[in-house]
């Protein structure tokens, strides 16, 4: 068994008994109560959404880089979608919304799957920037132009440019270790998201000071919690990472700190378009710009980081 | 008028089925497709189904979002010289959607379409029909609806009429493009509407027409 496999099989074996821990945790708090309590079903709805990602992404991670960029291009289709279902937008933007679906974000997901690393971070930013306009402006409508425009440009940016760096960490390794940077994928979702739920979680036992008061119920207290739990399990998952075990808590930290800043961003969002969630497609859960957007948040500063500093 | 009398050969009934099949996982695929029960739940009741008509693809979106047990009951009320122009429509009218076909040419038509539509009520189906008749493509969100739902009503005042709207279709695919949008699309069932002891045929299809608007999310861009 060659080492990339075994530690895949590890990290697997670990996040499957954390799981089921957690499963556990939530059916004794079930039990407990005298009827459903909407937090206890809300925490087990997110339990049985991550069950659900932990077999698909271990299935793509053996079945190779293909399957994890697919897999990422797919959840890419479907945050776009929500983020412009609810974006501004008119009849004139018809076909520059068409090439975003059929054509940037494939392209942008083709760049990846085939290393062209100097192509996608500048393709969304700086081409599409500036030509994607030019599509909607030879329609001739310009009632709030800039607006659908930005709108746009903004889409584009959080649900295809951001989402893409998860897959993209995977090209993020030393000579001669192919395949680990798969891993990398795994632990900066692994400790965004438990820096998510702690800071759900330690947010109703501790929270006293409200963030961002009338937004969110998120709390400082919370938040604080949270970015110590992704820290720890940094630590603990430092093993699979090339930071080592210190540099890696810092760098878990740093990545839900991100995270969590994405989760208000998104949030003011859907608050000025009246919206709860994104969409209902992954149940009990909203749509996947909800399930997703803190990873989003997180990926590009934990990729450049990790290029920077550590493979400079 | 096309009479569903004798059924279908079997190759033809398993080729609709598979073409049905991929007609919902297109929707879905494209639109994420979801039914909003608001009103009243998807039960196995007999029902007709009203909605706005915006695109020609509402009767196939309507179609798609019903559960499938449901589904194979619903049928479309459809504009036959449409559906019969070419031998691949006939094909998914009759077969796939199963649609009742009606004449909207009152000229030409040798049956009365009214009969058709109470005839396929009394053999069990719900429908879904567009009381507005033509495609909307005016600036006001719904036409003033045709007589044909009040005359469904008085003829079987059990069936329950489900108002049905259907959102965001329009910014799929607005008239004139031929590139569809995947942009997230919402069917909203209302709750039923029943016709008052002696109110006129204005006064019910006006009311009937108020409930469906009802349904209407706000324009929040």
């Amino acid at each position: 068994m060659s080492p990339m496999l075994r530690d895949i099989g590890l990290l697997a074996l670990g996040v499957t008994l954390l799981l089921l821990a957690l499963t556990v945790f939530g059916e004794r708090l079930r039990k407990r109560r005298d009827q459903p309590d909407p937090s206890v079903e809300m925490f087990m709805t997110r339990v049985d959404s991550w069950w659900a990602m932990v077999v698909l992404f271990t299935l793509a991670m053996l079945i190779g880089p293909f399957a994890v960029v697919l897999l990422f291009a797919i959840a890419s289709f479907a945050a776009l979608r929500e983020f412009y279902t609810y974006s501004a937008r008119s009849r004139a933007d018809h076909l520059s919304l068409a090439l975003a679906f059929y054509l940037i974000l494939p392209a942008q997901f083709l760049f990846i799957l085939f290393g062209a690393t100097q192509l996608f971070v500048v393709f969304i930013p700086v081409y599409v920037f500036l030509l994607l306009p030019f599509v909607s402006v030879l329609r001739g409508s310009t009632n709030r132009f800039l607006s659908r425009v930005a709108e746009m440009q903004w889409g584009l940016m959080i649900g295809v440019f951001c989402l893409s760096h998860l897959p993209a960490l995977m090209w993020l390794e030393l000579p001669g270790e192919t395949g680990r940077g798969m891993l990398l994928i795994a632990f900066l979702v692994l400790v965004v998201q438990a820096g998510d739920l702690v800071d759900f979680y330690m947010g109703r036992r501790v929270g006293r000071t409200r963030i961002v008061a009338g937004l969110s119920s998120k709390t400082w207290e919370g938040a604080a919690w949270g970015v110590a739990a992704a820290a720890v399990l940094g630590l603990i998952l430092g093993w699979i990472t090339p930071f080592g075990p210190p540099a890696a808590a810092g760098m878990a930290a740093m990545a839900s700190v991100c995270g969590q800043a994405g989760n208000l961003i998104l949030r003011a969002i859907k608050h000025d378009r009246g919206l709860r969630d994104w969409s209902n497609l992954i149940p009990g859960q909203g749509g996947f710009l909800d399930q997703l957007d803190s990873v989003i948040f997180a990926a590009p500063a934990f990729y450049y980081l990790t290029r920077l500093w550590w493979l400079a | 008028m096309i009479r569903r009398m004798t059924p279908s050969p079997f190759p033809r009934r398993l080729a609709a089925r598979v073409v049905g099949q991929a007609i919902v996982l297109f929707a879905r695929a494209i639109t994420a497709a979801q039914a909003d029960w608001r009103g009243v739940g998807p039960s196995a009741r007999q029902r007709v189904y009203f909605a706005n008509h915006v695109s020609n693809a509402d009767m196939p979106m309507i179609w798609s979002v019903l559960p499938h047990h449901l589904r194979l009951r619903t049928r479309p009320v459809a504009a036959a010289d449409y559906w019969l122009s070419n031998g691949l429509r006939a094909f998914a009218g009759r077969d796939v959607f199963q649609a009742v076909l009606i004449d909207r040419r009152p000229d030409a038509r040798t049956d009365d379409p009214m009969a058709a539509i109470v005839e396929a009520l009394e053999a069990g189906a719900s429908l879904i029909i567009f009381p507005e008749g033509l495609r909307n493509q005016g600036p006001e969100p719904l036409k003033p609806f045709r007589s044909g739902l009040f005359n469904i009503a008085t003829a079987r005042p059990e069936v329950e009429l489900v108002p049905t709207w259907i959102a965001n279709l329009n910014s799929v695919m607005p008239k004139g493009e031929v590139i569809p949008l995947p942009l997230m699309v919402r069917v909203i069932f209302g709750e039923p509407v029943t016709l008052g002891d002696g109110e006129g045929r204005q006064d019910f299809l006006k009311r009937a027409a108020a409930a469906l608007l009802a349904l209407k999310p706000e324009d929040r861009t």
